[in-house]
């Protein structure tokens, strides 16, 4: 298994650096400067931007600047916003705490709710619990989260008055009470995240289920006269997983990014606003930075992926 | 207004028959800035009014937490690097200017210890200096003391072309000198009216010399106060997450008595204006909300809430319409509109009145902006004291087309009036944003009654005021017929914003589109006028001399004014602020308080 890793690990690195190439040529391409906002105001004299643009590269060909960029990175150097003037790595690691606990919590939620209904739904399939929960799950997954976000503040929010709906990093608050604000204002966007994913889940966990359910090992083991909780458990769920493993790890990174939208809504100051923000001032070390932390998550979570197949599925070797 | 009128008012102002905010609001009602016509007044020897005693706490502190939510967040915290009005506010909470502008344009002095006048000496009789007294016993957060050191050292900072500072304007063209530890003098290359820029308000921000001092020129980039500023604002630097928070708490030591107010600060960034509003008006989650570019109508419904209310304070942002003088569908000399073309009907003033009369301003202000936004004939609308009398809208489509007749542009078979082969189709450009998109609605119905056919263009923001060269979508460019935007007067004194008609602003290739005469609208008049406008030391000439400018480019029709756009902000039922249209929103943060 070590040496399948390290395999992996040494096909990972011309992927990323794929990667980096198209975004880089991408981002040079895209329209807009990250002095923009210079040029729009008058008291600013133009040589200013211009001055800017020659000190920060940005009007040196486009190899050179993404040589570069590889360099620097290559050092560990992951370069300074042009906008703030902080340096990008400093500008993730602030945002990515924030992102991993609601997303985190998140997926544990939409998993406590996907792999229970699910698994119970297949084993009583057309029974009423499943209807319901069919129905409910497909009401979840379309409605959009910029939709049910709102619909979460205006009820939550302004009606109820009981939660925040402006996400803030910092509290100033200790121990327990520390705790229950971040909770709060937690609450609404794990919600909005974690119930969109668990509805789309659910359906996948019941799929994959019913489809082991049929198969002639289930039946052996029924006529083995084991007990239904043994069959399910050992027989059906194990194997029903290895889909779900797939879905779950290799939608990881697009979580990142779904979440988005629901960090916009509510403030949160996670990686994925930091990359909106940035795309909307063209800083492009800050994009280059975050863009490259995603894919290297969606390298990652292949590899978790591919590690877990062989767990659940021992004819699955590491070769 | 004539100028005599104006010598009148202000002898009247002097022998204390008129109140000072009295020939102000005379002024600015005829098209001058507040500060503008303040300054006519100590120009004429009138002491400056002192600021009103709006601030109540009788003790420092005890306020608690002051929440504002700034839904564009600040990005960083060097005053002198500031990209756009956001990083201006973020840094204003900790640095402070000389002196600031309040509401009615009457300097207001924050570190120094009066305002300059003719009269005690500070501003010098050929306008070629002025001299500031700094207050003594302020000290910087970290307590070591402000100085006219510190103010000298500003200055080299900023004026160095290797540090990039964006206020470069302001400083490069002026000497400063330290007089003694507390006098510094601001000497001009030539006699300038308006003198208070270095060291006021939004680009006067003052940093301090032991900190700031190895990192000059080149090295900008590396001081780490540009992450953790050291000031001498009410409130001291705690942390700060580009585009999210930046936080502070109140600094005991700090120069005023019984400010601030509030124990912290903390303001939060990201999101939107509607949320922003709601969050402030609707929740009341936050006291303080900047910004708020939302339809009225939706304000109205969410301070129906009784949390708090929307703050409209006047300022002298404009939108308006540009018709292309040049052509912008061809290429002359390798260039498109450029200079040395013509537009096929723009260039007929028939043309250009007949579209003014085609722009309902009315109807703009009253079904899209409300209180949000006021219908003008002016270009130059605020303070005051410059906004001229002498222009009228009307919206009157049968007078368009009598005039469009009269010129000549018969209407053809399917409606469009057509001259010489070329029919009356225009691209009229903006960018996406619901109100313009709605406004340019507006504008194309009216037209099409009149057989001009519009075609509606609508470009993503951030290209659209981009300075890309690269992009034909800018509005630099304005490779288009027409287009549509607000522009920002960011001084009381309009110098600056005037300056955008003369002709060697003209935007062209050559000055890769930099230029700020983007109508590419030529005047000699113009041209000269503001020469003698720029020079002139007399303050009441100096304004009739800008109300001439407004009304020169007006009549002239190349711009179509069509809402003066104050500012609008949200605040908490309680809490008290001191806003100006000419300054910062935190310009006066250390007197915000909060009313039991």
């Amino acid at each position: 298994m070590g040496s399948y890793l390290l395999r992996r690990l040494l096909i990972a690195l011309p992927s990323l650096l794929g990667i980096s190439v198209v975004l880089f040529t991408i981002l040079a391409l895209a329209p807009g400067d990250p002095f923009g906002e210079l040029a729009t105001n008058p008291n600013v004299p133009a040589e200013v931007a211009q001055m800017l643009r020659k000190k920060f590269g940005l009007d040196d060909p486009i190899w050179q600047r993404y040589f570069r960029w590889l360099w620097a990175m290559l050092q560990g150097d992951w370069g300074f916003s042009f906008i703030s003037r902080v340096d990008v790595d400093k500008l993730i690691w602030q945002r990515v705490p924030v992102t991993l606990a609601v997303i985190g919590a998140s997926q544990v939620l939409a998993l406590c709710i996907a792999l229970p209904v699910g698994i119970y739904s297949a084993m009583r399939p057309y029974s009423l619990f499943d209807r319901i929960a069919s129905a409910l799950a497909f009401v979840g997954f379309s409605l959009p989260t910029f939709f049910t976000g709102l619909l979460l503040i205006l009820l939550f929010s302004i009606k109820l008055d009981w939660l925040p709906f402006v996400f803030r990093s910092d509290i100033a608050a200790t121990g327990w009470q520390w705790w229950w604000e971040h909770i709060k204002q937690a609450i609404m966007p794990v919600m909005v995240l974690g119930l969109f994913q668990g509805a789309s889940w659910t359906r996948y966990v019941r799929s994959a289920m019913l489809d082991v359910v049929r198969l002639d090992h289930v039946t052996t083991a029924r006529s083995k006269g084991l007990s239904e909780w043994d069959i399910m458990m050992k027989h059906v769920v194990r194997n029903a997983l290895i889909p779900v493993v797939t879905l779950v790890f290799l939608q990881m990174p697009a979580i990142f990014g779904g979440a988005i939208v629901t960090e916009q809504i509510f403030r949160i100051p996670g990686i994925g606003s930091l990359l909106i923000d940035a795309i909307l001032r063209n800083d492009t070390p800050v994009i280059m930075g975050v863009t490259f932390v995603f894919s290297c998550l969606v390298i990652l979570f292949n590899l978790i992926a591919d590690l877990l197949y062989g767990w659940l599925d021992p004819r699955i070797s590491y070769r | 207004m004539q100028e005599k009128q104006i010598r009148d008012a202000i002898e009247q102002v002097k022998s204390g028959d008129m109140p000072r905010r009295a020939f102000i609001e005379a002024m600015v009602g005829v098209g001058l800035t507040a500060p503008m016509a303040s300054m006519m007044l100590m120009h004429a020897g009138v002491a400056q009014a002192q600021p009103s005693p709006v601030y109540k706490p009788t003790k420092k502190g005890g306020g608690g937490a002051l929440k504002v939510l700034w839904w564009q967040g600040a990005t960083l915290l060097q005053p002198h690097f500031a990209n756009g009005t956001k990083d201006q506010e973020g840094s204003r909470i900790f640095y402070e200017p000389l002196a600031v502008w309040d509401n009615d344009g009457n300097l207001v002095p924050i570190l120094a210890a009066e305002i300059p006048t003719r009269e005690n000496g500070g501003v010098a009789a050929d306008g070629k200096s002025v001299t500031w007294k700094l207050k003594r016993n302020v000290t910087w957060h970290d307590g070591k003391p402000f100085t006219a050191d510190d103010c000298v050292f500003t200055w080299e900072y900023a004026k160095d072309p290797a540090t990039a500072a964006v206020t470069i304007a302001v400083f490069k063209d002026v000497v400063v000198t330290k007089v003694d530890n507390y006098t510094v003098k601001v000497a001009f290359q030539k006699p300038t009216p308006f003198w208070a820029t270095a060291f006021v308000a939004a680009e006067g921000m003052i940093i301090p010399k032991h900190v700031f001092a190895p990192y000059i020129g080149g090295k900008s980039r590396d001081a780490p106060g540009n992450l953790k500023p050291v000031g001498t604002g009410p409130y001291k630097f705690v942390d700060f997450k580009p585009g999210d928070l930046v936080s502070g708490v109140a600094y005991d030591k700090y120069h005023m008595p019984n400010r601030p107010f509030f124990d912290s600060i903390e303001m939060k960034g990201g999101g939107d204006a509607a949320s922003a509003a709601r969050a402030v008006l609707q929740t009341g989650e936050y006291e303080y909300a900047w910004n708020l570019q939302v339809e009225d109508e939706v304000l109205k419904r969410m301070e129906d809430g009784g949390k708090g209310r929307a703050h409209i304070i006047p300022s002298g942002d404009i939108e308006f319409i540009q018709l292309n003088l040049t052509d912008p569908w061809n290429e002359v000399e390798g260039e498109r509109a450029s200079i040395k073309s013509k537009h096929f009907a723009f260039t007929d003033p028939a043309v250009r009145e007949a579209m003014a009369l085609l722009a309902d301003r009315q109807s703009i202000q009253q079904f899209i902006y409300g209180r949000t936004g006021i219908a003008t004939p002016n270009f130059l609308n605020n303070p005051a004291k410059y906004r001229s009398n002498n222009l009228k809208m009307e919206f009157n489509v049968d007078k368009a087309n009598a005039i469009l007749d009269g010129a000549g542009w018969k209407k053809g078979a399917d409606g469009i009036r057509e001259k010489g082969g070329k029919k009356m189709k225009f691209v009229f450009q903006t960018s996406v944003n619901g109100i313009r998109q709605k406004e340019q609605a507006v504008i194309k119905g009216a037209c099409q009654k009149a057989g001009i056919d519009l075609e509606l263009k609508s470009v993503t923001a951030s290209v659209f005021f981009s300075s890309d060269v690269a992009n034909p979508d800018t509005y630099g460019k304005f490779w288009c017929d027409m287009q549509m935007y607000t522009t920002t007067q960011t001084q009381p004194d309009p110098e600056r914003f005037m300056n955008q008609y003369v002709t060697e602003e003209i935007s062209s290739k050559a000055n890769k589109w930099q230029g700020r005469n983007i109508a590419r609208w030529r005047s000699d008049e113009y041209d000269r006028t503001f020469k003698m406008a720029e020079g002139e030391l007399d303050p009441v000439k100096r304004a009739a001399l800008f109300i001439k400018l407004n009304d020169l480019v007006c009549k002239d029709n190349a711009i179509i004014p069509l809402i003066s756009r104050p500012r609008v902000r949200g605040a908490g039922n309680k809490l008290v602020t001191t806003l100006s249209g000419w300054d910062l929103d935190f310009s006066q943060l250390q007197n915000w308080y909060r009313e039991a």
